[in-house]
């Protein structure tokens, strides 16, 4: 009961609340996830983030105070000439000086606000001296995130919605992060410059982390740059800010920025499993292995589309499929280079060659599918170099 | 007077040129497609409600946003302008019909159809356009479905109807002003149509150039906007935002030219700074043409024209709030009283004040990397577009009903119209501020639960502001039908301009024979 009044009288007083936050500069918390009744931008972890705070924040003092001069001359005439207090009108209709000073006046305020703007656009601008670049590519309806490494092989992987169906249907209830959460975080290391060059592969996508202060177009055949350099530790949060398609909603983008250290180990840890590939492409598997890997492949990149039981749903059905149960050759076709004009995308740079081969022996032989064969990441490579 | 009356039965609004005629249909074809686009709205805030996906499927969703937006624009707010400027321009500048009525009435037969065929697509296998009302390519062209030709066919003939549309109104306010009618004596509302037309006819050819290129990209093998073929994404954004932005204008122009009309009426005194209000509108205009990039900011432009579109930008603030002062020193030491059409016409400058303000806050291009895509924009346009242009509307069909009608509306019905109107609108869009700049995407089906709160009370605004339209239509068809006659030619005391001298109501023919201006 107690707590029940305690719920009403915040919910009453949130208003109340919620108006005088806008009104106040104060700093904001500088979690990386929205707040609830937030009702202001996040000064975010980076030095821009802060400046364009600012900057938010005078142009709204700005027109807070033209608003309040402006409105009470209205609200004042609205109330002192009214006709049962002033019947007759006064018969002016212009005034030179004034309508000079109203053009002149709101002019210099566009000064007073252009000086700032100006300044912190040139910095966003300046993507020099960047200590770290990564490749972020836009996917209907995931990112790749793709580091590069002068000195070595590239690190690279995709990063999807981890949110559950169920989650989303309603039939579970809904965690914190519902939809801001990813099966596999970009990792920043704290403090360093970090240049993001983003493109798209197939339609266009935003790329937006509103604690970074960074929201930059994907586009196909383009390659933008932005930067970031974030002065605190902590997971940061955002989403797809372009519509995309179906999906775009359900597209969030996670970073979580640690100490260098950590990065590093991230870091090793991740060439490592890279490495771990790399020989894995070079053996030759069971069939067993195979359709274990290939199921775990399809509850991750095949299951949304084509259903639990390879009954299809936005896809065509896997079961009884006529190029799940005909030519191999043609099985790995559509799976490494989509089919064109529907949903199917290319899968070739989005799975490893192993994951490929397993997910294809995998789908040959379930939900009542019985080729008996096997592919192997060799068979899948040699597709690839052939075409 | 000319002693013809309208035709009998169906054909008469088949074949009729009468402006008066072709303005209702206008305006009543307007209001179907208001209530069509608001229904729209109602399934996207009805799925808004709570997190979590309830109503409708994703696909669905994206056709509700686009469809709401394509059919508010091009089908509710620019025709019932269309048609004000119909019944009133003639009127208003003491000339018999328009310049060119048969092409009038052609410019209006074309939309019935076209918007049938758009609905139309939403029932069609793959459904309908879910790209959004901006249409950006590739998602609009590779990646669409099938019915986007259908959409691009209808976009050809909504130009068709607008370049008609507006060159009629040209011709008609060039040469069919009353003796003594100068052009700097014409009421505003004609100097914000004529304006207004000229943006139509530069930009709506832009919008054919656009979706002409979709079309020969979808079926004819090109590349304009594919860069797989060598083609350019951005460009479509560039094009579409050369007819965009300008479209903006066009639909708050003739807004202004209505609150111009309505202020001093019941101000009871006349418009302050008539010449600065012409020389602002067409500052605005000649402005609107090279701001287009300030809805790119994030596309990846050189620093250069990123700097050129900001101060481009943030320029349209000067003119605009002139417009502004002006209204309100209109006000200041006039003799006030607060009917119907003058409510929504002060309601209409504080608003649209607000989402101007929003509007420069947007220009700031390093602001704008925080903002773009987010509520924040949807807050931003709907306080430009709903309380702008659409109360603007609400203001003016009060304001002209006894004079088309020869019949008073309720006020106490009016009032609370407007009262219901008012609230709905601000708790609707006013807490779309907050969870923009809080971070959530527009366009987007299902959001984190930190956005629950705002996004309930938007919802429940949308209602009431929906609801209250029935209420508006239950007005009008109420005056239609039972409303007490008005007697006197000039319904309001303080209207000065010529379509308050014919009687109430306007008979088929006036100004057979022109007006004496002095």
């Amino acid at each position: 009961m107690y707590l029940q009044a305690k719920r009403l009288y915040k919910l009453a007083l949130s208003p109340v609340l919620m108006l005088l936050s806008l009104f106040s500069t104060g700093a904001w918390a500088n979690d990386g996830s929205p707040q609830r009744w937030q009702t202001n931008m996040t000064p975010g972890v980076t030095e821009v983030g802060a400046k364009i705070y600012d900057l938010h924040m005078l142009v709204l003092w700005i027109c807070v105070a033209v608003g309040v001069i402006v409105f009470a001359v209205m609200f004042y005439s609205v109330f002192a000439y009214r006709r049962d207090r002033h019947q007759e009108p006064a018969t002016f209709h212009e005034n030179t000086k004034l309508e000079i000073a109203w053009t002149v006046v709101p002019f210099l305020l566009l000064i007073v606000m252009a000086v700032p703007a100006t300044n912190t656009l040139i910095e966003i601008y300046d993507t020099d001296d960047a200590e770290l670049d990564i490749l972020i590519t836009g996917y209907q309806w995931k990112w790749k995130y793709e580091y590069i490494n002068p000195e070595g092989d590239n690190v690279s992987f995709f990063s999807s919605l981890l949110t559950d169906k169920a989650e989303i249907g309603n039939t579970e209830d809904k965690g914190s992060n519902y939809l801001l959460e990813v099966d596999e975080p970009l990792v920043l290391p704290v403090g360093k410059k970090v240049r993001f060059l983003v493109t798209a592969n197939d339609v266009l996508h935003a790329w937006w982390v509103p604690a970074l202060a960074v929201k930059r177009d994907a586009i196909p055949g383009f390659i933008n740059e932005a930067w970031t350099n974030a002065t605190e530790t902590g997971v940061y949060r955002g989403q797809c800010a372009e519509l995309c398609g179906r999906d775009h909603g359900f597209m969030p983008i996670v970073v979580n920025v640690v100490e260098e250290a950590d990065y590093k180990t991230w870091m090793a840890d991740k060439q490592a499993e890279a490495a771990e590939i790399k020989k894995l492409m070079e053996q030759t598997f069971s069939m067993d292995e195979l359709v274990e890997r290939g199921k775990t492949v399809y509850n991750r990149s095949c299951v949304a589309c084509h259903g639990a039981n390879g009954e299809g749903g936005v896809g065509k059905p896997i079961a009884n499929s006529p190029i799940a149960t005909g030519e191999v050759a043609q099985h790995i076709n559509v799976l490494v280079n989509g089919v064109p004009g529907t949903a199917m995308q290319a899968f070739g740079g989005q799975l490893n060659d192993v994951d490929l081969a397993a997910v294809v022996t995998y789908t040959r032989n379930a939900f009542g599918n019985n080729m008996g064969d096997k592919v192997q990441p060799i068979d899948v490579y040699n597709f690839k170099k052939g075409q | 007077m000319g002693a013809h009356g309208p035709a009998k039965g169906f054909t008469r609004w088949l074949t009729t040129t009468n402006h008066k005629d072709i303005g209702s249909m206008y305006l009543w074809f307007s209001f179907a497609m208001f209530l069509l686009g608001g229904s729209f709205a109602m399934v996207i805030r009805a799925e808004l409600f709570q997190p979590g996906l309830q109503i409708v499927e994703p696909e669905f969703f994206n056709q509700m946003t686009t469809m709401h937006g394509l059919v508010m624009v091009f089908g509710a707010i620019m025709p019932a302008f269309v048609g004000l400027a119909n019944w009133m321009i003639p009127m208003m500048i003491g000339a018999p019909d328009m310049a060119l009525p048969r092409m009038n009435n052609w410019s209006f037969w074309i939309l019935p159809p076209t918007f049938l065929m758009l609905a139309s697509t939403l029932f069609m296998e793959g459904g309908g356009p879910n790209f959004g009302w901006t249409f950006y390519a590739p998602l609009s062209t590779t990646y669409a479905p099938p019915s986007v030709t259908f959409f691009i066919f209808a976009v050809h003939a909504m130009g068709i109807s607008s370049i008609m549309g507006s060159i009629n109104i040209i011709a008609t306010v060039v040469n069919m002003r009353a003796p003594g009618m100068t052009y700097m004596k014409m009421p505003m509302f004609v100097w914000t149509w004529l304006i207004t037309a000229f943006l139509l006819v530069a930009v709506m050819p832009v919008l054919a150039g656009a979706v002409t290129m979709m079309l020969m990209d979808i079926h004819f093998g090109t590349s304009f906007f594919n860069a797989a073929g060598g083609g350019d994404p951005v460009l479509f954004q560039h094009v579409f935002w050369f007819f965009g932005h300008p479209e903006v204008y066009i639909i708050i122009l003739p807004a202004f030219g209505v609150v111009s009309e309505i202020i001093p009426t019941f101000s009871r005194k006349p418009l302050f700074g008539y010449a600065s209000m012409v020389y602002a509108t067409a500052s605005i205009a000649f402005l609107s043409f090279i701001v287009w990039v300030h809805h790119m900011y994030t596309v990846g432009l050189p620093i250069a024209g990123e700097l050129f579109f900001m101060y481009a930008t943030m320029l349209i603030a000067v003119p605009t709030a002139a417009k502004v002062f002006n209204w309100i020193t209109t006000m200041f030491k006039g003799s006030i009283t607060l009917e119907t059409p003058m409510l929504f016409a002060i309601a209409k400058v504080f608003l649209f004040t607000i989402g101007g303000f929003s509007g420069l806050m947007l220009a700031m291009a390093p602001a704008d990397f925080q903002y773009h895509d987010s509520y924040f924009v949807v807050a931003h346009f709907h306080y430009t577009m709903v309380a702008g242009a659409i109360f603007a509307l609400s203001a003016a069909v009060y304001y002209w009903l006894p004079k088309w009608t020869g019949r008073m509306y309720n006020e106490t019905m009016g009032k609370t119209h407007f009262w219901i109107s008012f609230i709905g609108f601000n708790l609707t869009f006013f807490p779309q501020h907050f969870v923009g700049l809080a971070g959530m995407p527009r366009r987007i089906p299902d959001y984190n639960l930190m956005f629950a709160d705002f996004n309930m009370i938007s919802s429940i605004g949308a209602f009431i502001y929906g609801s209250s339209q029935l209420l508006f239509l239950f007005n009008v068809v109420r005056t239609i039908t039972h409303g007490k006659p008005v007697s006197d030619a000039k319904v309001w005391d303080g209207a000065t301009t010529l379509e308050w001298t014919v009687p109430s109501p306007a008979p088929y023919h006036t100004f057979s024979t022109p007006p004496e201006v002095k």
